[in-house]
């Protein structure tokens, strides 16, 4: 018994310290290295967070180059499917052009009249817009999220919105140097407060780690309005972030409950940075 | 002197390809990790290192390891540390299984990993939720660790493959 108990430690012993002759540190010193990391890495001080900085920087940048050669591919499969398509989407966009150009007229005057009512309430958003591209786009299952390439240099700020044409994809969690992350909708740990139109729910857009996302904390009954209508989700402007009104998402008959996001996070090149100012904020 | 030349290329490549191999993988925006499948993954990292420290580790250094676990973090956008913490975690098994081991055995090497797998998986799902407070999909976790377990065969067969050629041309 004694003997068995002194092999388990001798062979923990060894597989912890014992370096074999190419390795230049043993098992343990590593584990304890990985250890301090974690919890230096969590400590607001200003040393690590520059040192922080520099390792996002040099490994984002590392990252987009290993990743060109498959980019590339991507891009040319991209392109070969879009010219295998082409008659089917020509069809479908003629379909949807007869209808903006009506839509176009009734939402300039409608931007009008909203402009003129929010000025004559001192609640005038003014916006400012930073475009820039996606460098990394690596899903995880854990986190779902996209490198950009624009920075502190460029003013980003923690909380930004990021926009992919008009609909909403995402806010910025990290901001190093020259480039930052933000975290996309479907990302398990974000929550956007929207509202559900027309019939002008509030409600918080959730992620699920997949790519749709889910209504939370809302009126029970919600669903019973969603019966043969579309639901439009759009950000509520709660918590001041965001500006009311960027769509989001849509629910409808075939969606279960599900919102399936305007936008397509695994085909986003470029995107707006934006940040919201409201009425009298300086 | 062509032969000579050709042959030590090849040697020299061919001893450096698990490091490459595991270099890219943690670089690259391709992941077997995450497919965009649903209910299909395997993390390849995972299969690379278990493989490589167990039967030859001479090939895969810890602090090779230890670095590709820091830049994994930085990519995919979790706190630093916590990859080359679980991957280590993963060597400490492969070194205890090395040194009880008199004749390596691929079932009983392939019974391990799925024990090693749910520990690190755990590990990392306790950091991750209840330290970081980040949450994680628990389905995905035990998905990828099924299926890692599932994948360990065929690529035993190519990592056995390159590591027989890599003795080949050392011994050579």
């Amino acid at each position: 018994m004694a003997t068995g108990r002194d092999d388990f430690v001798i062979a923990i012993r060894s597989a912890f310290l014992k370096k074999k002759d190419k390795q230049k540190f043993s098992l343990l010193t590593l584990i304890f290295v990985s250890i301090f990391v974690i919890i230096l890495s969590n400590l607001n001080f200003k040393v690590i967070q520059f040192v922080k900085l520099g390792i996002n920087e040099v490994i984002y940048r590392s990252s987009h180059i290993a990743s060109i050669p498959e980019n590339y591919l991507k891009d040319i499969t991209s392109k070969f499917n879009s010219h295998m398509d082409l008659y089917k989407s020509h069809q479908k966009e003629l379909v949807k052009l007869e209808n903006s150009e009506q839509l176009e007229l009734q939402n300039e005057f409608l931007t009008a009249e909203n402009k003129k009512l929010r000025d004559l309430l001192d609640e005038s958003i003014n916006s400012k817009e930073i475009f820039a591209r996606v460098l990394i786009d690596k899903d995880s299952p854990y986190l779902k999220s996209v490198v950009l390439n624009k920075g502190t240099k460029d003013k980003v700020k923690i909380g930004m919105a990021v926009i992919d044409e008009v609909y909403l994809v995402g806010q910025i969690i990290e901001v190093n140097y020259s480039n930052s992350r933000a975290l996309l909708l479907s990302d398990l740990n974000s929550k956007i407060p929207s509202v559900l139109e027309p019939d002008d729910i509030q409600a918080v857009v959730s992620g699920t780690g997949s790519n749709f996302g889910t209504i939370e904390h809302t009126q029970i009954d919600y669903k019973e309005g969603i019966n043969n209508k579309e639901i439009i989700a759009y950000t509520s402007g709660l918590g001041g972030l965001f500006k009311p009104g960027i769509p989001i998402g849509k629910i409808d008959n075939t969606s279960e409950g599900q919102i399936n996001f305007f936008s397509d996070f695994t085909q986003l090149n470029y995107v707006k940075i934006v940040s919201y100012k409201f009425g009298g904020e300086k | 002197m062509s032969s000579l030349n050709k042959s030590s290329f090849l040697r020299i490549f061919l001893s450096y390809l698990p490091i490459v191999m595991l270099f890219f993988s943690v670089f690259n925006e391709f992941d077997f990790n995450y497919l965009k499948l649903d209910y299909f993954a395997f993390n390849f990292v995972h299969l690379l290192i278990f493989f490589w420290t167990l039967r030859n580790p001479d090939q895969l250094g810890y602090l090779a390891i230890f670095f590709a676990g820091i830049i994994n973090d930085v990519v995919i956008g979790i706190p630093i540390g916590i990859s080359s913490f679980y991957y280590l975690i993963l060597c400490s098994v492969t070194a205890y299984i090395r040194n009880i081991t008199l004749t390596p055995n691929f079932i009983k090497d392939w019974i391990s990993l799925l024990f090693t797998i749910l520990l690190i998986n755990s590990i990392q799902v306790i950091i991750l939720d209840l330290v970081f407070l980040i949450k994680v999909d628990y389905t995905n976790y035990l998905i990828n660790s099924g299926f890692t377990f599932l994948f360990y065969p065929i690529f035993f067969v190519f990592f056995n493959f390159l590591n027989e050629r890599i003795s080949y041309q050392t011994n050579d």
